[in-house]
């Protein structure tokens, strides 16, 4: 077999497994939080008697015992079938595929943000560590990740949308504006520019680190010595040689990073109101819509798996041994 | 503080808004027509319909499209007309008579009549909504002689004064012809709400907004002046005070804003802070004792707690100034109810250790006892209220352990564990205490309901003394009694009432008729219109 197709057999393999435990582990922990659904409706509420409490119990299919909607849950789930939402009232496949594409847009516009510049400014700062470039670059990306995601936020939103007006504050679209083919794409982009920015410069700073340590010890190996010794060109060297090898974490983060994205998101979506994944496993978790958190938490696990693939192909691409091992 | 017509002085009277508050320029000018609303919009409700789900937030988006019998107002008798023009009760308590509006129609053409009365108050009010079921567990029938009228029957003697104080929030009318023959809590018209109101609904996108547009056949011939109301979904406090000051909203209604902004916001140009408009819906913030415990069980020992408690450095901190300090369970706007004891306890240290002395609780290390404090989750000043309250009782030697949760668990842990000690809660008054007050003192009822007496409290007297006034038909009798009701509860303390509280809107100049009614926010906004 093709050792591609090997490796992407075996990645498959072993998500069955993971999606189990995922699904059973996390019914099970959200069960242990106190108070269901409709303790979470209620408090929202003005009150009701007895009866009220006990008829939405039933209504909701809470009166049952906890294995039993766990067993109930899961063959649902066989038949691909995720649920009801009990908190929107909609089947939780709606809900979720609603946000799901607000949520990648704003992620991999962000990842492609960091990536790309992270790892472009790394190469600037490692090509001559210690130089003054690369300490200007290292103090300006740590302040950057220092900084919380949501005062970066809010702070781009003070200087962009309420001074200079350039962008509007939140939201993914003109509200009540039918937009239809670019023009509504160039809307969409527009909303997202401030969001994406935040998220993004928040891990720049992770991979523009990652690239220039990785720079900095490649320097060091016999290679870069026996390549500078033969006279290559000093842009050949930094390019083919260092960066090539530094890049190989960089890549191992951006697998890691999508992952965590999806969560360092809900920050990001509450302060633009940006409808996506994040917010939403938020509201989950506070109407303890069990149903609906499992969606959310196995439609990211599938993402994570998926990524993981994607980043172990492009390893095998960058660094051919992974292959053949 | 003044009731009548919203004067500048009316306003300004009122707590430390007056600091902050320019000269109101909603108070002026001529209404103009056009121009869509838009206004922060912070939690989504799962059922929208107000006459299943009576709650704030609910009103606060349906009350523009679906209607109530009457609204309240400012002026003279309390109540506005809105779906009902005249209102009277019998004299055996048996019977409340309406005359309904002539003229009206439903958004999607079908005319109103009796027939829609009827049916809102026997299949969705008294079966389905959380406040209905037990105010009208007593209807037995609406009878409907004619179009428009209707007379709704009672098995029991039923206090017209306390169905006159429930219209503005339990009588939401919706459509017979939608919801008969269907299931009232599942109907797709609980999300797409069909109603008789001055503005019909046209979408919900989850997540980003509600869109509200002009019914241009509503009853009130002129209005509403405005063409539509967005509400956009907005869940970052600061995001919300940006919004504002940019003019991308024109209102943040419920005190969206954290109360630390107001200051700052108050010197932005063009944007306005009103603290009126929301007397109808006042809140309490509340000590919540759970009696089981046997310190508390000891009516001394709550009356050291609330000597304990220094209301006015509560309203002064943890409000900023917006809110009273409270003087029992029913609040100082309600003339016709409250009355102030003075048996009530004040800040007073000394009184608190001594009453705790003599109790038989003296300090062992400093430390009389131990409690668990739960405080409610809802409201920033809920929490902070928390954290006061473990100071203010290490001073008089109770030792306190917070305990936080959200607020599903908070509910559970309270209302159906009763795993607390104290807890700090924020009830709200519904302008009659038989609605939502009493149930916090009624003994007996079973576990697992939110907002009622799970505090093991059971006083026999007590419990007779609410029946009675709950069936008292005399209206200055009946208030009678709930002033004694009053003062029974001041002395022995089973709830540490410490602050009344409404909340804050911040506007945008632009926006006219601003806090014209009690319930203002959650009222149907016909009259509301945008200067250029």
């Amino acid at each position: 077999m093709n050792p591609v197709w090997r490796i992407v057999a075996r990645r498959l393999g072993s998500a069955i497994p993971v999606l189990a435990i995922v699904a059973v582990g996390s019914y099970g922990l959200l069960a242990l939080a106190p108070g269901d659904a409709v303790d979470a409706y209620l408090s929202g509420g003005a009150g009701g008697d007895a009866a009220y409490v006990a008829q939405l119990r039933q209504q909701w299919g809470l009166d049952r015992s906890f294995g039993a909607r766990l067993l109930a849950y899961l063959l649902s789930l066989v038949t691909l079938d995720f649920g009801w939402s009990v908190a929107f009232g909609r089947p939780v496949r709606e809900v979720v595929l609603d946000r799901l594409a607000n949520t990648l847009l704003l992620m991999s516009a962000a990842i492609a943000l960091s990536f790309s510049l992270g790892t472009v400014l790394g190469v600037v700062a490692g090509s001559r560590p210690g130089s003054w470039r690369d300490r200007v670059l290292s103090l300006l990306s740590l302040a950057l990740y220092a900084a919380p995601g949501f005062w970066l936020g809010l702070m781009m939103i003070v200087a962009f949308a309420v001074k200079l007006s350039w962008f509007p504050l939140g939201g993914i679209g003109t509200i009540g504006a039918p937009l239809e083919g670019l023009a509504r794409v160039r809307d969409m982009a527009w909303h997202l520019a401030m969001p994406a920015g935040a998220l993004g410069l928040v891990y720049l700073a992770l991979y523009l680190r990652l690239m220039r340590s990785g720079m900095v010890e490649a320097w060091r190996s016999d290679f870069v010595r026996t390549a500078r010794a033969k006279g290559l060109a000093r842009t050949r060297i930094v390019w083919r040689h260092v960066a090539r090898n530094a890049l190989l974490p960089v890549v191992t983060m951006l697998g890691l990073q999508a992952g965590s994205m999806l969560g360092g998101s809900v920050v990001i979506e509450s302060v633009f109101a940006i409808p996506g994944l994040g917010r939403l496993a938020y509201e989950a978790v506070g109407q303890r819509d069990v149903p609906l958190l499992l969606g959310i938490i196995l439609a990211g696990t599938v993402m994570v798996i998926l990524i993981n693939l994607l980043v172990d192909l492009a390893y095998a691409r960058l660094d051919p041994r992974v292959v053949r091992r | 503080m003044r009731l009548p017509n919203l004067t500048r002085r009316g306003v300004l009277g009122s707590a430390l808004g007056a600091a902050v508050l320019p000269m109101p320029a909603w108070a002026q000018g001529t209404p103009r027509r056009g121009g869509t609303l838009v206004v922060a919009a912070d939690t989504q409700p799962r059922n929208l319909n107000p006459a299943i789900a009576a709650s704030n937030g609910v009103f606060y988006v349906a009350s523009k499209v679906i209607e109530p019998l009457a609204e309240m107002s400012y002026d003279g008798s309390g109540l506005a007309p809105r779906l009902a023009t005249e209102w009277s009760g019998s004299a055996d308590g048996r019977s409340v008579t309406f005359k309904l509006r002539p003229g009206v129609s439903w958004h999607d053409g079908k005319p109103f009549s009796s027939a829609d009365v009827a049916f809102s108050a026997m299949q969705v009010w008294k079966k389905a909504q959380n406040l209905g079921r037990v105010l009208f567990n007593d209807l037995e029938a609406v009878d409907t002689p004619d179009g428009g009228t209707a007379i709704f029957r009672f098995s029991q003697p039923t206090p017209f004064q306390l169905i006159r104080n429930a219209l503005p929030a339990v009588t939401a009318v919706v459509p017979k012809h939608v919801y008969e023959g269907t299931d009232v809590n599942t109907n797709p018209a609980n999300t797409r709400l069909i109603g008789t109101g001055p503005f019909r609904f046209i979408e919900h996108k989850p997540g980003e907004y509600y869109r509200l547009a002009k019914n241009p056949a509503y009853w009130d011939r002129d209005k509403p002046y405005l063409d539509g109301i967005v509400y956009r979904v907005l869940p970052d406090a600061g995001a919300i005070a940006a919004a504002i000051e940019a003019d991308q909203i024109q209102l943040a209604a419920f005190s969206a804003i954290a109360l630390s902004e107001l200051p700052r916001l108050a010197r932005v140009k063009g944007v306005q802070i009103v603290n009126k408009g929301y007397e109808g819906i006042t809140y309490q913030l509340t000590v919540e004792i759970n009696h089981r415990r046997k310190e508390l069980a000891d009516a001394r020992v709550r009356r050291a707690i609330a000597h304990a408690i220094d209301k006015d450095f509560v309203v002064r901190t943890i409000f900023s100034g917006y809110a009273h300090a409270s003087a029992g369970p029913i609040p100082k706007f309600d003339k016709v109810f409250h009355a102030a004891d003075p048996a009530l306890p004040n800040f007073d240290v000394a009184r608190a250790n001594a009453l705790l002395d003599e109790a038989g609780y003296p300090r062992q290390g400093g430390t009389r006892f131990k409690l668990r404090l739960l405080p409610a989750p809802w409201f920033e000043q809920t929490r902070q209220m928390g954290d006061y309250l473990r100071q203010a009782l290490r001073v008089v030697g109770i030792d306190v352990e917070l305990v936080n949760n959200d607020s599903a668990g908070h509910t559970k842990a309270v209302y159906t564990d009763h795993a607390f000690d104290l807890a700090i809660g924020s009830p709200v008054y519904r302008n009659d205490p038989a609605i939502s007050t009493t149930i916090l003192y009624q003994g007996g009822l079973p576990a697992g309901v939110p907002f009622s007496n799970q505090y093991g409290y059971n006083d026999a007297a007590l419990n007779t003394l609410m029946n009675k006034a709950s069936e008292t038909l005399d209206a200055a009798a009946r208030a009678q009694l709930y002033r004694e009701f009053q003062r029974q509860v001041a002395q022995s303390q089973p709830l540490i009432h410490v602050a009344e509280f409404t909340f804050i809107s911040v506007i945008r100049d632009s926006l006219h008729n601003v806090a014209n009614n009690p319930r203002w926010a959650t009222s149907n906004w016909a009259d509301a219109w945008l200067s250029a």
